[in-house]
């Protein structure tokens, strides 16, 4: 381990559990606990838990906070009316690119949670705090490292982590799909990243350690970054660096029903690029119809010219390698193409995303 | 701790050799590789019959997490491919040892090859 790795409030449990660790982002973080494919099956047919403390939660608060996240996100906060209410969005440069994707929580008008990818959190945390210098009144951003998070996800997520957190049990203890709810001091969200029911636990990082034991004690397979990979890409869900960055925009990425044109008065950062340029790729998924793996910045050919696999690997549910491509425009479901796998052209065939959601299989 | 037979032959890039009474060598990839490689779905291993150097990248492994070449030991033919480990990858996560993946007659002395102790050393 790099001695100036970055540590969870759940390391101890890790090494303890005999994970193979790995550097994420600058965190040292567990890559599996034995066997990946466990544990991506553990997460589609029974429940399964990751720890996503390398991810950073903010909170933005008062009077100017909405009218500042309709200009930060070009995704829309005004859709969120219902306190809990979680929303996708990336946040974009002014040339339309990524900087991040988040999901952001509606608790009032004036208090919004954040949680954003650990690789960009200080990037982020920069963009924002230049972004309120620079006319965000009335806006306060709080970094909350005092925060551990866990995900636990399955089909029967929701009913073992009922058992080691009591509080869910209660009236309005369980948060519908896509929201959140406060439990004393609690923060549990109904969403994820691995296409399945479960919830996103927030908690003080001092008691992180209890509420994992409680949740192993209840049945939840501990599952490292490995198996969140492939969960996510299964899910058709993007991974910030890999399918979209910078350079690209997200209209390009798959991620138009994110980015929200209705109001015209809304003038978000990026629009303008956005609407400037429109869609300029296809964003597709692959399934890999010869034997091999297709893995990220494979050139695909097809008829429409090249493009390339942004992400790949195998499918633990699927038993093929799947992975995402970014086509030329006009590429449409159902186009036979060849994938150049270690300098062999493979067949391949597109497909439209997800491969699997709620432990089924979506495609043919 | 990986498991490193002392009857067994190995190399620097993680395979085992081992030596049959018919002077052809048995190869596979090592405990320690596949512990390190992860989840194995995919194997390409040489066809019978083809000519490789010492040191030719000569088949692929591929685990959930990454694509890894592997290397013939030392110059010679190819006599001999694991049908059983390639429709079931899986076998060499359960016992690298016993999934052997190809077989290789060597075109001349056999030499350079670490013991289980020097390949410990190796890994360590």
């Amino acid at each position: 381990m790099n001695s100036s790795a970055k540590l969870t409030p759940l390391h101890d449990r890790h090494l303890a559990a005999g994970a193979r660790m790995v550097d994420f982002a600058g965190w040292d973080m567990p890559v599996n606990y034995g066997s990946q494919i466990e544990e991506h099956h553990a997460v589609r047919r029974d429940a399964g838990m990751f720890d996503v403390s390398h991810m950073l939660a903010l909170d933005l608060s008062g009077a100017g906070a909405m009218p500042f996240l309709r200009r930060l996100l070009a995704n829309d906060v005004l859709k969120l009316q219902t306190s809990g209410k979680a929303l996708y969005s990336c946040m974009l440069n002014e040339a339309g690119g990524v900087i991040d994707d988040l999901i952001v929580y509606f608790i009032s008008a004036s208090e919004y949670r954040l949680v954003v990818n650990a690789g960009t959190a200080d990037k982020d945390v920069a963009w924002m705090r230049k972004q309120i210098a620079a006319g965000g009144d009335n806006v306060t951003l709080e970094s909350r490292r005092d925060l551990a998070m866990i995900a636990v996800q399955g089909p029967n997520a929701i009913e073992r982590a009922s058992r080691a957190i009591p509080e869910l049990n209660t009236a309005r203890g369980l948060p519908p799909p896509f929201s959140a709810v406060r439990l004393s001091d609690l923060f549990i969200a109904r969403t994820g990243y691995t296409g399945e029911d479960g919830l996103e636990i927030t908690v003080p990082a001092h008691r992180a350690a209890d509420m994992w034991d409680a949740l192993v004690a209840a049945g939840v397979k501990p599952c490292g970054l490995g198996a969140r990979d492939t969960l996510r890409l299964e899910a058709g869900m993007n991974l910030y660096g890999q399918d979209m960055g910078e350079e690209v925009s997200p209209l390009d990425a798959g991620l138009s029903w994110t980015v929200d044109l209705r109001d015209d008065e809304r003038d978000f950062i990026g629009r303008s690029a956005l609407e400037a340029h429109g869609e300029r790729k296809a964003f597709l998924g692959l399934v890999l119809e010869d034997k091999g793996v297709l893995r990220a910045h494979m050139k695909v050919v097809t008829p429409h010219g090249d493009g390339e696999t942004t992400s790949g690997s195998f499918s633990p549910t699927l038993e093929r390698s799947i992975g995402f491509a970014r086509l030329p425009t006009g590429t449409q479901a159902g186009q036979a193409v060849q994938v150049e796998v270690r300098g062999k052209p493979l067949a391949a065939r597109t497909v439209k995303l997800p491969f699997v959601r709620n432990g089924k299989i979506l495609i043919d | 701790m990986s498991n490193i037979p002392a009857d067994l032959k190995y190399t620097k890039s993680h395979e085992w050799i081992r030596q049959e009474s018919d002077g052809t060598l048995t190869i596979g990839v090592t405990d320690h590789a596949q512990e390190a490689l992860g989840d194995i779905v995919f194997l390409e291993l040489p066809e019978e019959g083809r000519s490789v150097e010492a040191g030719d990248a000569c088949a692929v492994i591929e685990s959930v997490k990454a694509a890894s070449d592997i290397y013939a030991p030392v110059a010679g033919e190819i006599v001999a491919f694991n049908q059983a480990a390639v429709d079931a990858p899986e076998s060499v996560n359960s016992d690298a040892y016993a999934a052997w993946l190809f077989r290789i007659k060597p075109a001349g002395e056999v030499s350079g090859l670490l013991d289980a102790a020097g390949y410990e050393a190796e890994i360590a």
